[in-house]
């Protein structure tokens, strides 16, 4: 099986890869790309631990191809930060204690992040429903939607 | 090295607060590393071959086409794991999971493993791997599984613990009794009894991280693990024992743990990685799927329990019987036995009597599930308990007040209360402004009490000082919802200086002593003893080296907020030395600076928990919304509030899935039919509302400050909370968990129908 | 296994005509990928039509919506004319599936996913949606419900490729809703459905009415019994009660692992039944 040549944007920068036809992306951002911020909890789209934004839409990783990627543009976790200076969500996520175990918390990061793109006000009701597609088993959801809530407040200030 | 445990009513500093956790940072960036996170040079890909069949001999496996194919590294069976147990049954069970040896129990129990280049590879070997099964009869529901003529899934097992050695193999590994008094007696000074039959389903922890491990054997006798666990030490010795390996030669790393709540106290799939990197000479990392986390590793029991309590009608429970019976998988456990002990703790009876059952199935070997067997013990008396109050004509929380445990209670299991937190937990709620808040059409409010006993043991921790004052903290209890922040609390306080100070790591197996695994609400109480006297330790060497600097006795030198300080008028001048001065001349005063300990963490304070909530029916489809939910449990002193709080939240959220949605549904065939999050129902951001808590504090007598476990006792309450809040929005008891929309409908008809 | 992103549809058929072994279309890919992780199907080749002409776009034509083969649910939401015109096929596409989902599951897909409980084809048969068929032998067009054949099988012949789901312009006082129960607020497949599609005359009669119900037959159920019920009438209860019972004992449902026989056939009648409710008061019904 010869291997399908990429050329796509992640977090800005240019980058080529090698797949092949049947590899999901989130495989070729974890194991080709090094980029192993996004988790695979389930390989089948029920748990959003491998959320990314591909040209503004928030897609799991596991259900998109990384033969797809072609001209594309990808943002992961790893591009959230701007040097030492965290996201206002990563930095509520900090304060909140929204985050246990944190392997879902990349997921609940980038999908918080394209909420708050279209809907920088949202209620506690758009919230949930936003986030209804990255499941976390430790928090109970509490903490992760304040910090979300308390990150909008911030994020509209600014 | 005398180490005093005893509650010493000191005022906190750093204790209590809420800073941001120190591996914070690396989470919310995606560096932090998780168990398929880290790879090795010469890696191969490890996957595994499971049986499709509940039940079945397997009479002959050939691997040679596998091991023909391009690409193919090893491939290993049974045969490749060869039987070193030495006659631990136990230790056999375990090997002969991590890989079938002459039966497939379970759907998905493995079979063979192959290691290859790559996941395609591995894939491809895997189905050229011919296995002749001899399907046999098997039974997946626990009750059916106790009756006589039950396909028998193991015919070495004797029922243990009846008054006389059966005769008969039987599914019943184990019958276990506990209580005290006349039960007989006690009912007949009932003027009220309640009998209910309950069920609950089999769950999942459904942490999100599935098992992963690199494993990395060299031909000299060494090995290196890399994987997600609650206890690498355990792992340790798990996987040395069943590879023939030395301890002290198999080094295992605990990588960030996505989620474990029990499911990752036992060894799967670490022992197979092993094995194959042994046979293949590479490094083999081996990720499950999820499909494979459902089938094949440890969910819960299901369990079927019957309860008879009786009361006076001045509202005094006379006796309380219970019959509960759970599922172990096809291996024997303990957990009927932790049913039977937990079901009536939270009360103080004069005649009560638990029995439990161990019944083997063809699922999965049973693991802990957060505070496991509890909340299936609690959900049934809790519920009866419920209706007993209302027959009665008592409130339920003044019900539950009237017949609570208190300090010198004699346990339901035995053991004679200190302190406890059940009568204060229940005033609480009594007077929670949640209690008294109105319903609408259709709602109904639930609340019911948890216990736990919570656990201490082995563990083991460094405290070692820089030339710079800074404060490195090696633990052994792996972390799994924030202990390096509160154990960092703690070395901060014992040894007065600021939290940003420290920085708190989880050691591998070779650089520290060995602990036991961070289960039973053990983390944070028994690593924050170890590290209080880690840090007691080294403030007695710093008092000796700012006496040496002094040239005073030690004697005259205590230490005080981070300082030496000279003691008496006459060293009235001496001002004070701060653990950054000491440090500093540390290379002159004797050498590196530390503070160890290795300890047994006894007095594990009980704990206990009431919660509330409110539950809203649709009549008409039988569906349910939460509408709130309130958390009151004694952490007997919180250490990082906020992740206290994190951990009721979370007990509470799984605790509501159990109730209402999350089950393992097996065919006809044995076979389970859904092993994926989309038809395994763990609750999503919108089925929640804000989960509200409250923090009591009944300091722990046997911990210094007063420390009780908090991790486990949030998910005992929740599912007869709902229950009972079910039950009332919808007129009927419910005794199925889950509540499932189209059981709470067949409820609400046949109640209609009459 | 190949991955090929044709230009054209025409291009796109004959690399699909001509395909010796398994050939698989890619859209969305929430379905596809899915069965690949599992193993279930092994495609020899993968035909992404994204790249090709028109078929991400809504159009609004003379006749009424032109609905890409490739445009995400999330994109139907976007479309404010549609989601006026089309309410409860809006409101069902948007159902499937999480946020994520959303940005690539298509409504073609999940119509040619073929799937009993697909929740965008209840509302799609409500709706009297068409799908417009592109083959090695030209171009049909086809009632949706005329898709799906059996649980995961179609009436789609080798090479064909749904190009568009068309939707008809919508006369004064019409509109549908779809409902669905699922045992969470969202990620589940529905155990049970109901879209109704209703047309009223300026006094509140209902002059047209379809009733489809979903996941409780081996295809969506398009139940004219039901739309008999309530042609010439107003939406009253004697009428709503009708509708309950006509579509609860038009179900053929089976006992699995999201609903039992009884739940399925008691919950259609009751989603029908307030589904025609809201229908009836976004058609302007009183």
């Amino acid at each position: 099986m010869a291997g399908i040549a990429v050329s796509t944007v992640i977090n800005g920068d240019a980058v080529e890869y090698l797949c092949q036809p049947d590899e999901p992306l989130l495989d070729v951002l974890r194991d080709r790309l090094g980029l192993t911020g996004a988790k695979e909890g389930c390989g089948t789209g029920d748990c959003g631990a491998c959320s990314i934004i591909l040209d503004d839409r928030l897609v799991c990783s596991c259900l998109v191809l990384g033969a797809e990627a072609e001209g594309r543009r990808i943002e992961t976790v790893e591009g959230m930060a701007q040097g030492e200076t965290l996201h206002p969500l990563q930095q509520k996520f900090l304060e909140h204690a929204a985050l246990q175990c944190g392997i879902c918390t990349p997921g609940f990061l980038i999908a918080a992040k394209d909420l708050l793109a279209k809907n920088p006000d949202p209620t506690e009701e758009e919230i949930r429903f936003g986030l209804a597609g990255n499941l976390c088993r430790c928090t109970g959801y509490d903490k992760i939607v304040r910090a979300v809530q308390d990150a909008a407040h911030v994020m509209k200030g600014a | 090295m005398n180490f005093d445990p005893r509650y010493s009513g000191r005022n906190f500093t750093s204790v209590g607060t809420r800073p941001i956790r120190p591996d914070g940072v690396d989470k919310v960036t995606g560096r932090a590393r998780y168990g398929a996170d880290f790879n090795m040079a010469g890696q191969l890909v490890g996957r595994v071959l499971r049986s499709p069949h509940a039940h079945a001999l397997i009479k002959k496996i050939d691997t040679s086409k596998a091991e023909k194919l391009a690409g193919v590294k090893a491939v290993i069976t049974a045969k490749d794991l060869p039987d070193l147990t030495n006659g631990d049954a136990a230790m056999y069970d375990i090997l002969d999971n991590c890989m079938a040896r002459t039966k497939a129990l379970y759907d998905g129990h493995a079979v063979a493993a192959v290691a290859a280049v790559d996941a395609r590879t591995a894939r491809q070997a895997l189905k050229l791997i011919e296995i002749d099964y001899e399907v046999l009869p098997h039974v997946t529901d626990v009750d059916e599984a106790m009756q006589h003529h039950a396909p028998l899934i193991n015919d070495a097992i004797f029922t243990e613990g009846l008054e006389e050695k059966p005769v008969k193999p039987s599914n019943v590994t184990k019958r276990s009794q506990f209580g005290h008094g006349d039960v007989h007696q006690g009912f007949g000074h009932a003027d009220f009894v309640v009998e209910r039959s309950f069920k609950t389903e089999q769950t999942h922890q459904g942490y999100i991280e599935p098992h992963a491990c690199v494993a990395s054997v060299s031909s000299d006798g060494t090995a290196d693990l890399w994987v997600c666990t609650q206890g690498h030490f355990v792992y340790r010795q798990h996987c040395a024992q069943l590879l023939g390996m030395e301890a002290s030669k198999l080094r295992v790393t605990s990588s960030e743990i996505g989620g474990g709540f029990g499911g990752k106290t036992h060894v799967w799939a670490e022992p197979v990685a092993l094995a194959l990197s042994r046979k293949a000479g590479r490094p083999v990392k081996l990720v499950m799927t999820r499909d494979e986390v459902f089938r094949a590793s440890g969910p819960t029991s299901a369990t079927s329990i019957d309860i008879k309590i009786g009361a006076s009608k001045d509202g005094i429970i006379t006796a309380a019987e219970a019959t509960l019976r759970y599922s172990a998988g096809p291996y024997a456990g303990s957990w009927a036995e932790i049913g039977a002990m937990t079901a009536f703790a939270c009360y103080r009876l004069e005649n009560v009597k638990t029995v439990g059952f161990e019944v083997l199935v063809n699922r999965p070997k049973t693991a802990a599930y957060r505070a496991p067997s509890a909340p299936m013990a609690a959900f049934a008396v809790e519920s009866a308990i419920d209706e007993l109050a209302k027959e009665v004509g008592i409130d339920p929380v003044e019900f539950r007040i009237k017949n609570a445990a208190q300090e010198g209670t004699k346990s339901s299991y035995g053991p004679v209360y200190g302190p406890i937190g059940i009568g204060p937990t229940l005033e609480a709620v009594k007077n929670h402004p949640h209690m008294k808040a109105p319903l609408k059409k259709n709602q109904g409010r639930g609340m019911a009490c948890g216990f736990w006993f919570n656990f201490g043991g082995q563990t083991c921790v460094d405290l070692n000082i820089g030339m710079d004052g800074s404060v490195s903290l090696a633990v052994g209890t792996v972390d799994v919802g924030g202990s390096r922040a509160s154990l960092s609390l703690v070395a901060a306080e014992e040894l007065g200086i600021d939290y940003s100070q420290l920085k708190a790591i989880v050691a591998d197996t070779s650089s520290l002593g060995y602990n036991d695994m961070t289960d039973g609400s053990r983390g944070t109480f028994s690593s924050s003893m170890a590290t209080i006297s880690a840090a007691r330790n080294a403030i007695k060497t710093l008092r000796e080296r700012a006496a040496q600097m002094w040239d005073i006795g030690v004697d005259d030198v205590v230490w005080e907020q981070g300082h030496a300080v000279a003691k008496g008028q006459k060293h009235g001048n001496l001002g004070k030395l701060s653990l950054k001065e000491i440090a500093a001349e540390s290379g002159k005063t004797g050498g590196p600076i530390a503070g160890h300990s290795e300890l047994v963490a006894d007095g594990a304070g009980v704990s206990f928990a009431t919660h509330i909530c409110d539950i809203e029916v649709d009549p008409e489809t039988g569906a349910t919304r939460v509408i709130r939910y309130t958390v009151v449990q004694d952490a007997g002193k919180a250490v990082h509030p906020t992740y206290v709080e994190g951990q009721y939240q979370g007990g509470a959220a799984q605790g509501i899935g159990w109730a209402l949605n999350e089950e393992y549904i097996y065919g006809k065939d044995g076979r389970l039919q859904n092993p994926g999050f989309l038809d395994y129902r763990i609750p999503v951001c919108s089925d929640l509302p804000m989960i509200d808590t409250q923090i009591l504090e009944i300091p722990n007598p046997n911990h210094p400050y007063g420390v009780r476990g908090v991790g486990e006792t949030s998910i005992v309450p929740p599912l007869a909370a709902i229950a009972n809040a079910v039950s009332n929005a919808a007129g009927v008891r419910m005794t199925h968990i889950p509540m499932s929309a189209p059981r709470i409908l067949a409820a609400i008809e046949a109640e209609r129908q009459g | 296994m190949r991955y090929i992103r044709p230009l054209s549809i025409e291009d796109a058929v004959g690399q699909l005509a001509k395909a010796v072994g398994p050939a698989a279309i890619l859209a969305g890919g929430s379905d596809l990928l899915v069965r690949m992780k599992g193993g279930f199907v092994e495609p020899d080749l993968i035909v992404d039509i994204k790249s090709i002409a028109g078929l991400s776009e809504i159009r609004e034509t003379a006749d009424g919506f032109s609905i890409g083969a490739a445009v995400p649910c999330a994109v139907l939401g976007e479309n404010k004319v549609l989601k006026q015109a089309w309410p409860g096929v809006v409101e069902a596409a948007k159902l499937i599936g999480s946020k994520q989902v959303q940005g690539r599951c298509t409504i073609t897909g999940n119509l040619c996913n073929a799937s009993p409980a697909a929740d965008s084809v209840p509302a799609l048969v409500a709706a009297g949606a068409k799908a417009v068929v592109v083959g090695p032998a030209g171009r049909r067009t086809i009632a949706v419900e005329a898709v799906p054949t059996a649980p995961g099988r179609t009436s789609l012949a080798k090479g064909e490729i749904i190009e568009a789901i068309l939707l008809d312009k919508r006369p004064p006082r019409a509109s549908d809703a779809y409902l669905r129960f699922i045992p969470r607020t969202e990620m589940d497949i529905a155990v049970v459905s109901a879209g109704v599609n209703l047309t009223l005359d300026e006094a509140g009669i209902i002059k047209a009415a379809r009733v489809a119900i979903g996941a409780a037959a081996p295809t969506v159920l398009l139940v004219a019994e039901a739309a008999e019920a309530l042609v010439g009438r107003k939406l009253d209860e004697a009428a709503l009660e009708r509708l309950a019972k006509i579509c609860s004992g038009a179900c053929r449902p089976i006992d699995d692992k999201r609903g039992t026989i009884e739940f399925r056939r008691k919950v259609a009648g009751v989603l029908a039944r307030r589904a025609a409710t809201t229908a009836y008061a976004r058609a302007g019904g009183k």
